[in-house]
């Protein structure tokens, strides 16, 4: 496959992933009793997109079963088919089908033929009528090149024949370094970034996804949010983003501002009067606050809604809770919260795990709930807001909560350790402990053990926490607390031996300068006793292989620390200041260094190293308080 | 280099960057050259050894430095005003070498080098690519992308073996 066709096909794959996300939700959107034709001609025109594509592509299996969907939901939107639950199941499934296809064809796999023949029949035994044989004996590529002009009409929304589009729209793929200008005359909502700056054919395939034609049938909803990118074939990170023009636009006229700033700053430089002076002056403060301006922009690109991964939600409560037996509404809050790309990514599995667990073991069955003279459908909520600094995930379920005794019970069974007179807390924090769980008996939805502990893993990697309210009888709700970026920190920058280090201030408690009597030894170790509790201390410079300038704690400073696991004191020589930091890796050029989490260029170009605290906190030995374990 | 290229029809012109360590006369392939520069301070990493004297910033990237000359004792580890910091790209990472100094570059045909020798040299001889005489001076030619990337200088994080912590 040459490079060029390569490209062309996964902007395809990308399209017809985000066509069959479309589907799925407009087919959870629909309303049954009376379904909004807009709704139902967005479906089709997805289905029919899809088939297009794959057409003009030679993906066979997409082709022929997209056809047989299409015909089907033709005929609903034109009243002559009434939709029922039962074949909004079967649409689901088909689309079930679709994306196992695509994802065959994107990496190259085996495609389920049986899966997909199985698939055509439940379509046809929907349509009622024998639909042509050749859908059902695989004879696809009678269909291939018809489907372009087949359909002439119908297509309320596009303005042009759609064959005819297409190659136009196709037309711009020549490899082409085509600047900004041209990008933005054609699709207005769209305009694209890609995070990773080299990389010479990116251009090219950022046009293609500009000017694909098919973009003119996304409705609204998802064409706003931008849209995860899969970049190679076995690649799971995207590589690209698209981001709303208004953006770019905000930062092109930003950017303008900055040459104007420059412009004004080199006209005045050399020029040493009074009034020049004051001028420059201006012009700084102008620049800082392009500079800040400018900063906010580009982050703000990297910022997708937080619907974007909301909106699978609807499909999987809508699955799981028909397979419990349960009656589930979804509540969805916030959608509209923006967070950074790369969170969003890692969120969808840990979110996954939570709202299941919701499910399966929080909300009751409906005869049980009306014994506790609840409502009969239980409520879950998805809610996402920003507080502070952060970001706030809240998944909150009306069901059972979390039962207090059979956890502590399950506890001391698995011999997890648990602390005396444990707080409510205490207790939450059990279900986090590896290879716990309370479900009675597994099954394929949960009780394997495999899962709190990962999906605190997870949260915490990405430098968030997970905290948990409950109230038995009441409900529970789990709440995700995540910085707002991966890129930028709040850091407060600490010296040891002249150089600079970076500990992350939401780690940070206080920073004291111990008294004598502070101080107690434990053997080798010392012990900071402060707001009525011992504290471990770490020298830094120990940690760090550079010489403190003060051994004696009580020269230097300490910054109290808290960590996920642990609580710590930390001497440093001194405190340099408080900063947004942004953050480097170190791995691009050199390799992981244990205690580093990564880097920050200072204001000054020198270079500091961002401690990493987690891995920093496994060096304490001692238990910080002197309690021991109970069993 | 045209003009070069053009009489040797040939073999094959290759240019190399002549550097100093020590008294040794070295030279690499300077496609693999990023830029050169002097020597500035920079930040030590934990747990480093000592020829890896820390990282800099290279307008936004964070690279490491290395000293060959400790690493393969030759000539003194000190830092002038004349300590020239080779950045070169090998492997999609950048990693930046102290040297004594650079001299020149050098047009080379593949019939001028000869093979290196077993022993002698500070290198091991799976780091060089040949020996060649230029104005009646040695020159060791180093191949500098596999000693880079040689788990020996331990740069990069080991593909599949264990770490070697």
């Amino acid at each position: 496959m040459s490079i060029e066709m390569e490209q062309f096909h996964n902007v395809f794959f990308e399209e017809s992933q985000e066509h069959l996300d479309e589907m799925e939700q407009f087919l959870m959107e629909l309303d049954l009793d009376s379904p909004d034709k807009e709704l139902l001609n967005s479906i089709f025109r997805a289905a029919h997109s899809i088939k297009g594509g794959s057409g003009i592509f030679g993906f066979d299996a997409l082709t022929g079963l997209t056809h047989v969907m299409e015909n089907l939901l033709d005929r609903a939107r034109k009243d002559s088919l009434t939709l029922t639950l039962s074949i909004v199941d079967v649409l689901l499934s088909t689309v079930d089908i679709l994306k196992g296809i695509l994802h065959s064809y994107r990496t190259g796999g085996d495609i389920d033929w049986s899966a997909i023949a199985a698939g055509t029949e439940a379509l046809d035994a929907v349509l009622g009528t024998s639909a042509p044989s050749e859908s059902q004996t695989q004879g696809y590529g009678l269909f291939e090149q018809p489907l372009l002009v087949n359909e002439p009409e119908g297509f309320g929304l596009f303005a042009d024949e759609p064959g005819a589009e297409k190659d136009e729209g196709f037309g711009f793929f020549a490899p082409s370094d085509e600047p900004v200008s041209a990008r933005n005359e054609d699709e207005q909502a769209f305009g694209l970034f890609e995070p990773l700056p080299p990389a010479s054919e990116k251009p090219a395939e950022a046009e293609t996804a500009q000017k694909q034609p098919e973009e003119k049938s996304a409705p609204q909803p998802l064409s706003r949010s931008a849209t995860e990118r899969k970049g190679g074939a076995a690649a799971s990170e995207s590589s690209t983003i698209r981001v709303d023009t208004q953006k770019i636009d905000a930062l092109v006229n930003l950017v303008g501002e900055l040459v104007i700033t420059q412009s004004m700053l080199s006209m005045i430089s050399g020029n040493d009067s009074a009034e020049a002076e004051e001028r420059r002056l201006a012009a700084l403060a102008e620049l800082e606050r392009n500079t800040r301006e400018i900063q906010e922009a580009v982050m703000s690109m990297r910022m997708l809604p937080m619907s974007f991964v909301f909106n699978r939600f609807p499909r999987l409560v809508r699955d799981l809770s028909g397979k419990l037996g349960k009656s589930v509404e979804l509540c969805i809050e916030g959608g509209s919260t923006e967070i950074d790309k790369g969170l969003i990514e890692k969120l969808v599995d840990p979110l996954t795990h939570l709202v299941r667990n919701s499910i399966d073991h929080g909300i009751e069955k409906p005869q049980r709930r009306t014994e506790c003279g609840k409502n009969e459908e239980g409520l879950l909520t998805l809610r996402a807001a920003h507080k502070g600094g952060s970001i706030l995930i809240s998944i909150i379920d009306d069901g059972a909560g979390l039962n207090r005794e059979r956890i502590l019970a399950k506890a001391y069974e698995n011999s997890v350790y648990v602390p005396e007179h444990p707080s409510d807390t205490d207790v939450w924090n059990l279900i986090f402990a590896p290879g716990f769980s309370t479900a009675a008996e597994v099954t394929d939805v949960s009780g394997r053990g495999v899962g709190m502990d990962v999906v605190r893993r997870n949260i915490e990697a990405l430098g968030g926490r997970v905290e948990i309210e409950s109230e038995q009888g009441q409900g529970a709700a789990f709440h995700i607390r995540l910085p707002l970026t991966l890129a930028i920190l709040d850091g407060m920058c600490v010296a040891v031996d002249g150089q600079v280090y970076v500990v992350p201030l939401v780690n940070i408690i206080e920073s004291i300068q111990p008294q004598p009597e502070q101080i107690k030894s434990m053997g080798n170790d010392k012990l900071l006793w402060v707001r009525d509790e011992y504290w471990p201390l770490l020298q830094l410079g120990q940690h760090m292989g550079v010489q403190a300038r003060h051994q004696d704690a009580t020269q230097g400073i300490v910054v109290l620390i808290e960590s996920a696991k642990k609580r710590f004191g930390l001497l440093v020589d001194s405190l340099v200041g408080q900063q947004q930091v942004v953050i480097k890796s170190l791995e691009q050029h050199y390799k992981r260094v244990a205690g580093v989490a990564g880097a920050t260029i200072m204001g000054d170009g020198s270079v500091a190293l961002i401690i990493d605290v987690e891995s920093l906190s496994s060096k304490v030995k001692t238990a910080p308080q002197p309690v021991r374990e109970a069993s | 280099m045209a003009t070069n290229s053009a009489l040797a029809t040939h073999t094959q012109q290759r240019e190399f960057l002549t550097f100093v360590l020590g008294e040794e006369h070295y030279a690499l392939d300077i496609m693999a050259v990023k830029e050169i520069r002097g020597y500035e301070a920079v930040t030590r990493i934990a747990n480093a050894p000592p020829f890896i004297k820390g990282v800099l910033n290279l307008r936004g990237d964070i690279v490491p430095i290395v000293d060959l000359r400790m690493k393969f004792n030759v000539g003194e580890a000190t830092y002038t005003e004349f300590t020239i910091v080779i950045m070169l790209h090998v492997d999609n990472r950048i990693v930046g070498v102290v040297v004594d100094g650079v001299s020149d570059v050098i047009n080379l045909s593949d019939d001028e080098i000869r093979p290196p020798p077993e022993f002698g040299v500070a290198f091991d001889s799976q780091y060089l690519v040949g020996l060649a005489a230029v104005d009646e001076q040695l020159v060791i030619l180093v191949n500098i992308e596999k000693l880079i990337s040689s788990d020996e200088l331990g740069l990069f994080e080991q593909k599949q073996n264990t770490v070697q912590e």
